[in-house]
């Protein structure tokens, strides 16, 4: 197995999902909590590029972005459950979803939660039609990874498990409905009630105390600040 | 077992070069299909609902998007030639990494250079030329970001280098001059056949730019 040690966020959906995969492989690490305002020696020596959370140091190599760590990891513990499917073009689909998670997805639904009026109803607008394209994907389907969690399932944490509880944070509703995404609504639950998971999310109270916050300091300093 | 390839593409597209850089490194026949952004074919809008964008490599059928999925789909296809990953993880990670960080920067600070003017070019100028330290470094004295062979990072990188000069000459500013060492490397893959070969012409894109800039009223 080696050293394997996790520098990240316990309110990060990013750090959770690196979390989550080497949980899935059964693999041990040792979790370093980083204070983002003031970032460690070795973060900074590891992620001179980013400086960014998460981070794994497998015998002292450093991997960062979580969406390449899930799949370092995936291709160093072969023999836990698989995090990617193994046909090249499951594969490559898995992956495509994954990024139109992160690089849509969690954009607009962040910008939705932390915007204001006209601004506020535009963000959410795009953030609902691009749930609805999730929601086709995930039609038919127990999770995104077929009858267990997958790559797409581990990158989606934040709309399953986090959006939920900002959302109320911020008084933002009608996002994700049964209405418009009914396959969505389901998978949300079923995610959520998956004992896996369970163990492996922030404390919802936490999560919330955290995001409120956020909102205190972002009214003191500036109207464009987030967390 | 003939095998159906189709690639829906633009000529000038830096990502569109890159599968066309990979399919080259693998000896892969394939159909080329040149796109018409502003009246997109049936095919790409069914083959690509949700971005609707290009590349598209069409695979006995099957679509897959999005240029650094495409090349590594490919690797993992065609497994007999060439591989364009390394084969150990952490190295595969790496290249990974890299190849991201190219995605993240280079693209937007690049298109603000020739779609705006004044400080908010001058910002993406300086955005564009750190972005292309940062890899200069990390290329540090190797031949390729591979190491001794061209591989993944340096097909995710190499077709921007058709874009360098209307970056170059809408922002006013050479890219040899802060970072000769990634120039240099630039000239060294434009050696290999499948980059000369599936690079647009740097004077090509430009008047691609110009043209766009015409039809939209971009100065």
């Amino acid at each position: 197995m080696g050293d394997v040690k996790v520098l990240g966020f316990w309110a990060s959906p990013f750090s959770g999902r690196v979390e989550m995969a080497l949980k899935l492989k059964g693999v041990e690490y040792e979790y370093i909590e980083e204070d983002l305002s003031n970032k460690s020696p070795l973060l900074l020596k590891y992620n001179p590029v980013h400086k960014k959370v998460p981070l794994l140091l497998h015998n002292a190599k450093p991997v960062a972005e979580s969406l390449v760590i899930l799949e370092y990891i995936d291709e160093t513990w072969p023999e836990g459950p698989p995090i990617l499917p193994k046909d090249p073009y499951e594969r490559s689909k898995a992956r495509f979803w994954a990024r139109f998670v992160e690089d849509k997805c969690m954009p607009a639904m962040w910008k939705a939660c932390w915007s204001r009026g006209e601004e506020q109803e535009k963000t959410k607008e795009e953030a609902v039609e691009l749930l609805r394209i999730l929601d086709s994907e995930i039609k038919g389907k127990k999770f995104f990874g077929g009858d267990n969690i997958g790559l797409v399932d581990i990158t989606a944490n934040f709309i399953a498990y986090w959006f939920g509880i900002v959302a109320q944070v911020v008084g933002l509703d009608e996002v994700i409905t049964k209405e418009t995404h009914p396959n969505l609504c389901k998978w949300i639950e079923e995610y959520n009630n998956c004992s896996f998971v369970k163990e492996n999310v922030p404390v919802k109270d936490k999560l919330a105390e955290k995001f409120k916050e956020g909102i205190q300091a972002a009214a003191k300093s500036s109207p464009d600040s987030a967390s | 077992m003939a095998d159906e390839l189709i690639l829906l593409d633009v000529h000038v597209s830096m990502f569109g070069m890159r599968v066309r850089v990979a399919l080259a490194e693998k000896g892969i026949e394939y159909e080329y299909r040149e796109e018409n952004l502003a009246n997109k074919s049936p095919l790409l809008l069914e083959m690509n609902p949700v971005h609707k964008k290009i590349p598209v490599l069409i695979h006995n059928g099957k679509p897959i998007s999005e240029s650094l999925i495409i090349v590594q789909y490919i690797d993992e296809v065609w497994t007999g030639k060439s591989p364009l990953l390394p084969s150990d993880p952490y190295q595969r990670a790496h290249a990974r990494f890299w190849a991201d960080f190219v995605d993240k920067k280079i693209f937007d600070a690049g298109r603000r250079i020739w779609t705006r003017k004044g400080e908010e070019q001058e910002a993406a100028t300086k955005e564009l030329i750190d972005a292309l330290k940062l890899l200069e470094g990390e290329l540090g004295e190797k031949a390729y970001f591979g190491g001794d062979k061209f591989g993944f990072v340096d097909m995710a990188l190499i077709t921007f280098y058709s874009w360098f000069y209307t970056y170059e000459t809408c922002g006013n500013f050479s890219v040899e001059e802060h970072c000769p060492k990634l120039v240099a490397w630039a000239k060294r893959c434009m050696e290999r056949e499948s980059v000369s070969k599936s690079l647009a012409d740097p004077k090509t894109v430009y008047e691609f730019v110009l043209m766009l800039k015409k039809k939209y009223g971009i100065e």
